[in-house]
């Protein structure tokens, strides 16, 4: 330990053994224990108690509890346990009596303090910490810790009841961990009295008629076999499994979510992977005795497993499609497609479930179609894959949910009217159908969706959330729609959807509902990215009011609008499908937008739209857009102008970044790629005059400058790294040409070193660039770098500062109590 | 207790409930939709409608052809609109004491109820459903007047010759009932005939029942209904809103434990949101003026009017169309923006804070103000100045029959640049554009209807939990367009009680109890005895005096002293009855099982006990007597053996308390 620290222990060590002088903040006893933890991870702890002996002072101090704040108290006993994980400390501290006072049931369990939870975590924490080797499981067999411990399976905090399951299991398999290595798979009632105990307990509590009880042992498990990967544990199984098996016998079954959680935290654990242990056929008989809602997470967790007999995969993919199925047979007359409906087992169930309630009806398809969701992209996914008869199901369902279906069975009938309007089965149906444009869809089915799709975006009672989905899904099938072959342009369906998709996209382009505007926009950005280039959409968007429209919205109240009304005219106008662009006798158009754009940057009042037009001009620098390549420094050298005195420092960076792209595209890619094969390093090519000159142009290195010290870290650090770039290209140059001494220089650096203190008003004035050069040259820009990369708290996250601080928040509280009186 | 309904309309109700004595007309609506089989009145001559072609039927023969014209394959009527009255016939309308009334469009029959059937009672509503109906009443009195026709046809309405007309037409109903608008003077003499009552204000009527106002949310001064008496209450609910819009919030509260709740007035278009349908108003409004189009909005002078332009109020800037010019017009335009500032009280929370700071409670005073909104009572004068396109227009009358819409029909329908926007649920829009085909202009739909929807009213049933439900049969199935919506209709426990137009329902509940007041000095002299602890009973005899409803128990007078035979007999006729000397009364029940032990130790033998349906008989067959237990009776029944009788009785009574 650092001297300094340990000249500063005893102080805090008295300042936590005295009642009076109370810890203000919780997190410094946090940070305070990582720190002893780091420290005995290097160290050893007997040696550090023995160094200080006022730790072990604060922890006999706390065994007088009236003494003690439950906070410290609870810091004492997780402190405690951090120290005995060193078997010869735990020896140390055993010698003393001090762990039994602290764990014992004479010590911590009797006092009022153990009603205060924090008190029990501190308890459990403790004692996890320190149950790492043999003495200790000794220590928690005599002290009846483990008694305790089973108790606290049920305590009222979720948090202390959680780490009660946490801390059995660790003992558990502390125990297990010696006689594992000695024999192979010892027998139950070979295993160690410890482990015989717990398990025992587990039992027990199996066969509890209390479903609480179930739950914990139930959770005890699940953490067992998800951690434990030793053989014992399929011991273990074999004698645990006939009381699950049991548990499926009562009705109802208890605790359905956890038993679903230690059949799958059984079914990954790797000792099973080969064995024949019943397993399959306990998961086989639980997907049939849950109900629909319970049996589906089970079903997709063994579904995601790699090895499972078929027969098995094919239960629980037909349990995940049993909702699906019902939807469709309530629905249609005429006898559905094959493929859905093979597993109509226990369909019923399903069916009672679905029309129980609204809640009810909704929770179960939003989960089933979720699943089928997670599902659908694996490459594992059950074969063959109903892709018609999900998307007929999932049509149906958004139908359901917007009374367009008609169904003719009662059941039917009362599913649309549970369904109308349900904002939450909506979004889930739709984010499913978005999943299934990934996927050979029946060509017949296509129009249906389009269909659908279209209803859903055209709707008045669509919620801009529901709405944003629809886009999202129609962007995914417009997208994924397949091209006629040999033929740049679609199939039938498109050209007539897209003819139905623009006067929508125009009402909802003008909706009251800014957040419906926003999506509309993103929908048109991506939508013309995408197809900008294809005859059939840049004819459907000329005849349509489209780009007016967004145009008009670069005015809009909301700057989120405003930011992506930016965005689709950038995109609009990189493909010339900017409205009047589209006429050659217009040239001044996109001069326009090129002005409205800067406007936006030097007059906007909100950060979205100005960081949008940097992004714009970015990409357009990028590209190689018509309007920048015209007179690209002038246009740089504009947009910096603006963007320096932009308060926004992602404007502020967004601008550096431009500046990156500029020098880049002037100077060629920065550095090596590392994985690239090093070529025999040509002589670099000397830079033109001219190109310096450009390169040294007083706007460029004034704005990189001034951002190097910024007081934003991100954009002193990207201009740090500019800065290095630049350097390092003009390297070469700059080694035959060395200007010393000049005027330029000095008063540049005195420039730059009143910019540092915060001076930000002198400029830089007109030097020449080997004055710009020499001063790049002598800023400890590599320095800087490393200082940057440093977390702004670095200093204050030393524990020396750490204990300093709570030293002198000690002090203050004392203050404000003298200033009280 | 009966409910007579008079009207088949759902949303424009008029029903007459008897109750305890009193008979009250629950609200007089009167059906306009009948107006859209006529063709519309022009404001400006119409070469187009004038020139129509006259109808005939199949077989050639036009005799018809004066009275009724073809327009794109539809046949109106070529006469003054023509309204549908409530039924005037099933119950005796003078009769009627009192009419609530529960919102400003739910009384536009007024002036033909209290005017032409002899009705001499009292009307109750609040005052800004009285203000605002009255503007209702003008306007439409105005829209009629103003376009004298001179033709009335009336040939077509002959029942044998309605058959042979084309749907529509052939299935009006009622058509012979079917009345000419009322005037100004009868609007004025059936207005003068309104009294006027706030929120929760209650209203004695001859001492049986007491009505009380409550808010009802759905526009200003709408109320809903509470008619009671000491032990039966019935909630009146009629077009009531639990969205937030200008008026004062819906009280629900008030209508718990009601015995029955008459349930009118529901959305009328159940699958719309109108907030979805407010959102499509605004952008497609936006669309069309900034494609140069002018915006034709149909609509009543007064109520969604208000809540639409306090959202264009919110959306013009920020949709670039603070250059666009808003007109409404309306006879009573101006009254009817001017009204809704004064009536704060009746207002929601927010805009009564308003009127605090001080501040107009509603945005459309800051539109008038910055010359965005203008007024104007017609088309004609300062209007024809003013104009100036694209614009977006408020007028009306929504049935597109009379009034200043029928001229921008005219004007604007050949061009599809200009779009029509329905916003009023009362009138089907293909049925209302029917006459102005073939059409240009774009027709946007999008009612607004702020009343409850079935989720709505199956919150409310559950929270106010009235024993009956009655609402018009349309409630208690899914609308025949969406048949298998069961969502669409109400379900309640027991199953509501629906009616139709000319039903007459008994209402399923018994009067059991009535209060009567004990005068104190009869109270004084009162003995309670406890029977049972926490019950004491007491035997009164007093004289019950009713008058006004009202049941009081007076002392009686002393026992006059029996003079002679005859005076006595004519005492008896009057109103104190005699008084006799007071049997002791008698309480319990007999334990066959003890009471048969009882008998043996008296010496009674050969006992036998049968059950019955109402209880025992225990039958001494020695002594050939029978006797009767029941549940509120005892009978001996033993051959003139009057000492037996008594003993047992005396047997009998040593079973019961007396008192």
């Amino acid at each position: 330990m650092d001297p300094e620290c340990s000249r500063l222990l005893p102080a805090l060590c008295a300042v936590l053994a005295d009642p009076r002088q109370p810890v203000a903040d919780d997190t410094c006893l946090e940070k305070l224990l990582d720190w002893f933890k780091k420290v005995t991870e290097a160290e050893s702890s007997l040696l550090l108690l023995q160094e200080n002996p006022c730790l072990v002072e604060l922890l006999s101090h706390v065994l007088r509890p009236q003494d003690v704040s439950p906070r410290v108290l609870s810091f004492s006993l997780r402190l405690a346990g951090t120290f005995a994980a060193q078997e010869d400390c735990f020896q140390y501290l055993q010698q003393g009596d001090l762990l039994l006072g602290l764990f014992g049931e004479a010590g911590t369990l009797g006092w009022a303090a153990w009603n205060v939870p924090t008190v029990r975590s501190g308890w459990i924490q403790g004692l996890s910490s320190l149950a790492q080797h043999p003495s200790a499981l000794h220590f928690l067999a005599d002290s009846g810790a483990v008694d305790t411990v089973f108790s606290l399976q049920g305590d009222p905090s979720l948090f202390v009841a959680s780490a009660a399951s946490q801390l059995l299991v660790h003992i558990l398999a502390l125990s297990m961990h010696g006689e594992a290595v000695e024999h192979h798979s010892p027998q139950g009632s070979a295993w160690p009295t410890c482990a015989q105990k717990i398990v025992g307990h587990v039992e027990e509590s199996l066969r509890s008629t209390a479903a609480p009880q179930v739950t914990q042992a139930l959770n005890v498990l699940t953490t067992t076999f998800g951690r434990c990967h030793s053989p014992w544990t399929e011991v273990l199984w074999e004698q645990l499994s006939p009381l699950v098996a049991c548990l499926l016998e009562r009705d109802p079954i208890p605790a359905g979510h956890s038993l679903v959680d230690l059949l799958l935290s059984v079914a990954r654990s790797p000792v099973f992977s080969s064995a024949d242990c019943g397993l399959w056929e306990t998961v086989a008989q639980t997907l049939s005795r849950l109900s629909p809602t319970q049996a589906g997470p089970l079903a997709l967790g063994t579904l995601k497993l790699q090895h499972c007999p078929q027969a098995l995969r094919t239960q629980a993919f037909g349990i995940l499609l049993q909702p699906l199925a019902c939807v469709l047979k309530a629905t249609t007359q005429a006898p559905t497609s094959p493929g859905l409906l093979d597993g109509t087992l226990g369909g019923s169930m399903t069916v009672d479930a679905l029309l129980s309630s609204k809640s009810a009806c909704a929770g179960l398809l939003c989960q089933t179609l979720a699943q089928l969701e997670e599902l659908h992209p694996l490459p594992h996914r059950p074969s063959p894959w109903p892709q018609a008869s999900l998307l007929e199901a999932v049509v149906t369902i958004l139908q359901l949910c917007d009374g367009s279906a008609a169904p003719g069975s009662s059941v039917g009938g009362r599913l649309c009217g549970t369904l109308a309007g349900c904002v939450r089965v909506q979004r889930a149906a739709l984010d499913f159908l978005g999943t299934l444009s990934q996927g050979t869809s029946p060509q017949e089915l296509v129009p249906q969706v389009f269909a659908v799709l279209l209803e859903y975006l055209e709707s008045p009672d669509s919620s801009p959330t529901v709405l944003k989905k629809a886009f999202q899904a129609t962007l995914g099938w417009l997208l994924s729609s397949p091209k006629t072959p040999g033929c740049s342009d679609f199939g039938p369906h498109i050209p007539l959807f897209l003819g139905e998709l623009f006067p929508v996209l125009q009402k909802r382009l003008c909706s009251p509902c800014w957040e419906v505007r926003d999506s509309a926009l993103e929908f048109f950005t991506n939508l013309s990215r995408h197809w900008g280039g294809q005859a059939d959409f840049r004819q459907a968007l000329f005849s349509s009011e489209a780009p007016t429209l967004t145009q008009q919205l670069l005015r809009d109240p909301e700057s989120y609008v405003r930011a992506s009304a930016v965005t689709a005219m950038a995109q609009l106008s990189s493909q010339g499908l900017h409205a009047t662009l589209a006429s050659p006798e217009h040239p001044e158009a996109e001069q326009g937008l090129l002005r409205e754009f800067l406007n936006i940057l030097s007059a906007d009042s909100e950060g979205f739209p100005r960081r949008a037009v940097v992004q714009v001009f970015t990409q357009w620098l990028r590209d190689g857009h018509a309007e920048v390549a015209r007179d690209t420094e002038q246009f740089v050298a504009t947009v910096l102008q603006v963007v320096s005195q932009d308060l926004d420092w992602e404007v502020r960076v967004q601008g550096l970044e431009l500046a990156q792209v500029f020098l880049t595209q002037k100077l060629g890619q920065p550095g090596h790629c590392p994985y690239t094969v090093a070529l025999p390093e040509a002589p670099l090519p000397r830079l033109r005059p001219e190109v310096l000159r450009t390169l040294c142009q007083p706007w460029l290195l004034e704005f990189a400058f001034r951002a190097l010290f910024d007081c934003d870290r991100p954009v002193a650090q990207k201009a740090c790294n500019l800065l290095l770039f630049l350097r390092d290209k003009t390297a070469p140059y700059a080694g035959t040409q060395e200007t010393g001494d000049s005027p330029h220089l000095d008063s540049m650096e005195a420039a730059l070193q009143r910019w540092q203190a915060g001076e930000q008003g002198q400029p830089l004035g007109d030097p020449e660039p080997e004055a710009m050069l020499a001063v790049l040259r002598s800023l400890d820009l590599e320095g800087l770098q490393g200082r940057l990369a440093e977390s702004s708290d670095h200093v204050e996250k030393s524990p020396q500062s750490l204990l300093q601080d709570m030293l002198a928040t000690v002090d203050i509280l004392e203050e404000n109590e003298a200033d009280c009186y | 207790m009966k409910l007579y309904c008079l009207s088949g309309h759902p949303t424009l109700p008029c029903n007459v409930l008897k109750f305890k004595s009193t008979t009250i007309m629950l609200d007089c609506g009167l059906d306009m939709t009948s107006t859209l089989n006529f063709l519309p009145l022009p404001l400006v001559q119409s070469p187009r409608l004038s020139n129509l072609p006259g109808w005939s039927l199949k077989d050639g023969n036009a005799f018809l052809d004066k009275e009724l014209k073809e327009c794109s394959g539809h046949v109106f009527v070529d006469s003054v609109p023509e309204f549908c009255l409530p039924e005037t016939e099933l119950i005796d309308l003078s009769t009627v004491d009192v009419i609530l009334i529960s919102n400003y469009h739910c009384m536009m029959a007024l002036p033909y109820i209290t005017e032409h059937t002899g009705f001499t009672g009292t009307v109750y509503a609040t005052e800004p459903t009285v203000q605002i109906g009255r503007l209702l009443m003008e306007e439409l009195v105005n829209f009629i007047e103003r376009v004298p026709k001179a033709q009335s046809a009336s040939l077509w309405k002959n029942k044998d010759i309605q058959r042979l007309l084309p749907s529509p037409l052939k299935d009006a109903v009622e058509v012979s009932t079917w009345r000419r608008c009322y005037t100004m003077q009868e609007v004025n003499s059936a207005l003068s005939k309104i009294q006027l009552v706030g929120y929760s204000q209650k209203i004695e009527l001859f001492g049986a029942v007491q009505v009380t106002p409550l808010s009802s949310g759905y526009a200003l001064g709408s109320s809903n209904w509470i008619i009671q008496s000491h032990y039966e209450k019935v909630s009146y609910v009629s077009g009531s809103s639990l969205l937030t819009t200008h008026p004062q919030p819906m009280d629900q509260a008030s209508l718990k434990n009601s015995d029955v709740l008459v349930l009118t007035g529901l959305t009328q278009i159940p699958t719309a949101n109108p907030d979805g349908m407010v959102g499509e108003f605004c952008s497609n409004l936006a669309l069309t003026v900034r494609n140069g189009g002018n915006v034709l909005v149909p609509c009543y002078p007064s109520g969604v009017i208000y809540d639409l332009l306090e959202c264009l109020y919110q959306y013009i800037d920020s949709a670039g169309l603070s250059n666009i010019p808003f007109y409404f017009i309306s006879p009573v335009a101006n009254s009817s923006l001017e009204f809704s500032q004064i009536f704060a009280e009746w207002l929601c929370h927010n805009k009564q804070s308003k009127v605090y700071l001080p501040e107009p409670p509603f945005p459309h005073a800051e539109l008038i103000q910055t010359n965005k909104l203008k007024h104007y009572p017609s088309i004609h004068g300062d209007f024809s100045n003013d104009f100036r396109q694209p614009c977006v227009v408020f007028t009306g009358h929504p049935s597109l029959r009379f009034g200043d819409v029928v001229h921008f029909m005219e004007l604007w329908g050949k061009s599809s640049l200009n779009t029509v926007i329905f916003t009023e649920p009362d009138f089907s829009y293909l049925e209302a554009l029917a006459p102005y085909q073939p059409l240009a202009m774009k027709c946007i739909y999008c009612p607004i209807d702020t009343r409850l929807n079935f989720i709505q009213v199956s919150k409310l049933l559950k929270e106010v939990q009235p024993l009956h439900v009655v609402c018009p049969e349309q409630y208690t199935q899914p609308p025949p367009a969406q048949s298998h919506r069961m969502d669409l209709m109400i379900d309640c426990q027991p199953p509501a009680m629906s009616y139709r137009r000319a039903d007459v329902l008994a209402l399923p509940f018994k009067r059991r109890y009535e209060k009567i007041e004990i005068m104190p000095e009869l109270a004084d002299s009162l003995v309670p005895m406890e029977i049972k602890p926490g019950i004491s009973l007491a035997t009164v005899s007093a004289v019950l005096h009713t008058k006004d409803n009202k049941h009081v128990l007076q002392p009686p007078p002393r026992p006059a002293q029996p003079t002679s035979g005859k005076k006595r007999k004519q005492r008896v006729s009057e109103d104190v009855p005699d008084c006799q000397v007071l049997k002791p009364l008698l309480s319990g029940s007999i334990p066959v099982e003890q009471f048969v032990q009882t008998l043996e130790k008296h010496g009674f033998s050969d006992i036998k006990v049968e059950d019955t349906a109402k209880g025992h008989i225990v039958l001494l067959q020695e002594a050939e007597t029978l006797i009767q237990i029941e549940e509120d009776s005892t009978h001996i029944i033993c051959d003139n053996d009057e000492m037996l009788r008594v003993r047992l009785r005396d047997l009998v009574l040593k079973f019961l308390q007396k008192f």
